[in-house]
């Protein structure tokens, strides 16, 4: 199905789709034809980080430790990023099934999905949908189980290695790195961490091999994603598209004719606005996303917009590191100064140096990232900064 | 206090009394409690063999694992961006307006406390808000009334 522009994709929700034979095939392919199959496809991990997803499995199965785990990474809390539920909700066997064919190529018997507590009403259907799961491989004589993990509300706990923290009993704060969790993860085990839908991804090159999703996309951003769009749009929803499209074309599809900047990434994404909208390829050669897609038109303030974010940041910061802890809160006080009048607009410029500080000097993703969002906006908006 | 004790006791029972096991017996003291007193935080911790410095700070990080006493509802309103941008402020107001309460307050008779919190994961359905599990999106002030009237029947 195609939009005016954009080109719908129809892989992940696609209902024609038989895990079990799926898993039944691909357990019939050794370990390096697997991977080999995910290399060819080009697929990077949906999560925004963009790491090869073969790799990833590559570097675990090497791990000479016997003990390996999955995981499922289904606490992806970033503003805007709702796809996941409707993963979950709507094709839980195809996540399943990315997890044991992870399992199968590292060499798990174990695996587990941390669940945002946020989505603990998912739980029973996914309980149920897991023992179906659970009886299929034991038809098969695979020999692996999943267990669900649920979180309490802590957006940090995205994070792979505050996950596995808040998985073992401790407060959700990450580690240093390296070790990656590819050589020391849940348990201090070689340890596979992919969100929902890189999972199914995954599956559904099994199921249809490289080619069909490598066709698909740009050099650098292979495949389709699914976008979870909001904000002022009249088709606020979730959306699986080709990667590739510039913000313009987005905008063409999804904006209400008023769009005046679209955050592409959610809260520790960035901002673009309309001037950039023509040259930005969204994209991993533009700007890269885990698929959260909000659209500002006129009628909103970008300080609101900003200061809305950093409130975000400012409470679901662990607060283990000083930058990100104290950093979050100074560039809220700073940029309501400068609001106020208190301070004057040359002030946004020291505030852009403490955020750059932060990207350099944050222990993890969150601190180094609030600086996307505070750069682009204050940046492309500075005068909704100061007046 | 004994039935803390008791509750406690059996959840460990039947999560285990591994560090693994925390997290998981904190959520089944909320379920039942609806928040974790210094008793409970005591009793896991004596449960667990650990300090109960180590499961007071492990409590407190989580937004969903209350350590202050809430209502038998808990009403979490979503604040983020997209939700504020659908008129989230709206849905609060009224909220405040039916219970009599401020935002961290619970009711007198102990039946609704009523939160904000961050990012429900609904942002294209939004407003929306959480009562303990169930989510509730596309809120208006008339739905709102209704759910919480409703709510105020149970």
């Amino acid at each position: 199905m195609s939009y005016s522009n954009l080109k719908r994709v129809d892989l992940i929700f696609d209902k024609e789709c038989n895990p079990k034979e799926i898993i039944k095939n691909t357990w019939a392919k050794s370990n390096d034809q697997i991977i080999n199959e995910l290399l060819e496809s080009g697929l990077k991990g949906r999560g925004g980080a963009g790491f090869p997803t073969a790799l990833k499995w590559k570097y675990t199965a090497e791990q000479p430790e016997p003990d390996k785990y999955i995981i499922c990474n289904a606490d992806e809390g970033e503003p805007g990023t709702f796809k996941d539920r409707e993963i979950l909700f709507k094709v839980p066997q195809k996540v399943f099934g990315g997890m044991v064919v992870g399992a199968k190529v590292i060499g798990a018997k174990e695996g587990f999905i941390y669940l945002r507590g946020e989505y603990r009403f998912l739980l029973p259907e996914l309980e149920a949908q897991l023992e179906i799961f659970h009886a299929s491989l034991k038809d098969l004589k695979i020999d692996f189980r999943i267990k669900i993990i649920m979180g309490s509300g802590a957006y940090i706990c995205g994070e792979e290695s505050a996950l596995f923290e808040s998985m073992e009993g401790h407060r959700g704060e990450p580690r240093n790195k390296p070790p990656y969790p590819t050589i020391s993860g849940f348990r201090s085990k070689p340890t596979v961490i992919n969100n929902v839908e890189t999972l199914v991804y995954a599956f559904m090159i099994c199921m249809h091999g490289a080619r069909k999703f490598k066709d698909l996309g740009t050099a650098d951003s292979r495949g389709s994603k699914v976008f979870s769009i909001s904000g002022d749009t009249p088709k606020a929803g979730i959306y699986e598209l080709e990667l590739g499209m510039t913000v313009e074309q987005f905008v063409e599809e999804f904006g209400d004719g008023d769009t005046k900047a679209v955050q592409v990434g959610g809260a520790s994404g960035f901002c673009v606005p309309r001037k950039k909208f023509k040259e930005t390829i969204i994209g991993f050669e533009g700007v890269p996303t885990g698929g959260s897609m909000m659209l500002f038109n006129s009628s909103r303030s970008m300080f609101n917009v900003l200061h809305n974010y950093l409130e975000f940041f400012e409470e679901e910061s662990c607060g283990q590191c000083t930058p990100c802890r104290v950093g979050c809160q100074q560039l809220i006080l700073g940029i309501e100064a400068v609001k106020k009048g208190e301070r004057h607009a040359n002030y946004l410029e020291h505030l852009q140096k403490l955020a750059q500080t932060m990207k350099i000097t944050a222990k993890c993703g969150l601190g180094q990232s609030v600086a996307n969002s505070f750069f682009s906006i204050v940046e492309n908006f500075k005068e909704e900064m100061i007046y | 206090m004994p039935e803390i004790k008791e509750l406690v006791k059996n959840l460990a029972g039947k999560h285990g009394r591994t560090r693994e096991s925390l997290i998981p017996i904190l959520q089944g003291v909320i379920h039942e409690e609806r928040y974790i007193s210094d008793e409970a935080m005591t009793e896991i911790a004596r449960e667990l063999d650990i300090s109960a410095a180590q499961v007071y700070g492990t409590a407190t990080f989580y937004s969903f694992l209350d350590t202050q006493p809430r209502g038998k509802y808990v009403i979490r309103v979503c604040r983020t961006i997209s939700c504020a941008m659908k008129g989230k402020n709206l849905i609060t107001h009224e909220i405040e307006d039916m219970l009599k309460i401020k935002i961290g307050e619970t009711t007198q008779n102990k039946k609704f406390s009523l939160l904000e919190t961050n990012c429900l994961g609904w942002c294209h359905k939004g407003p929306a808000m959480l009562i303990n599990d169930e989510a509730f999106t596309d809120l208006t002030a008339e739905k709102v009334r209704e759910i919480i009237n409703q709510y105020m029947k149970k």
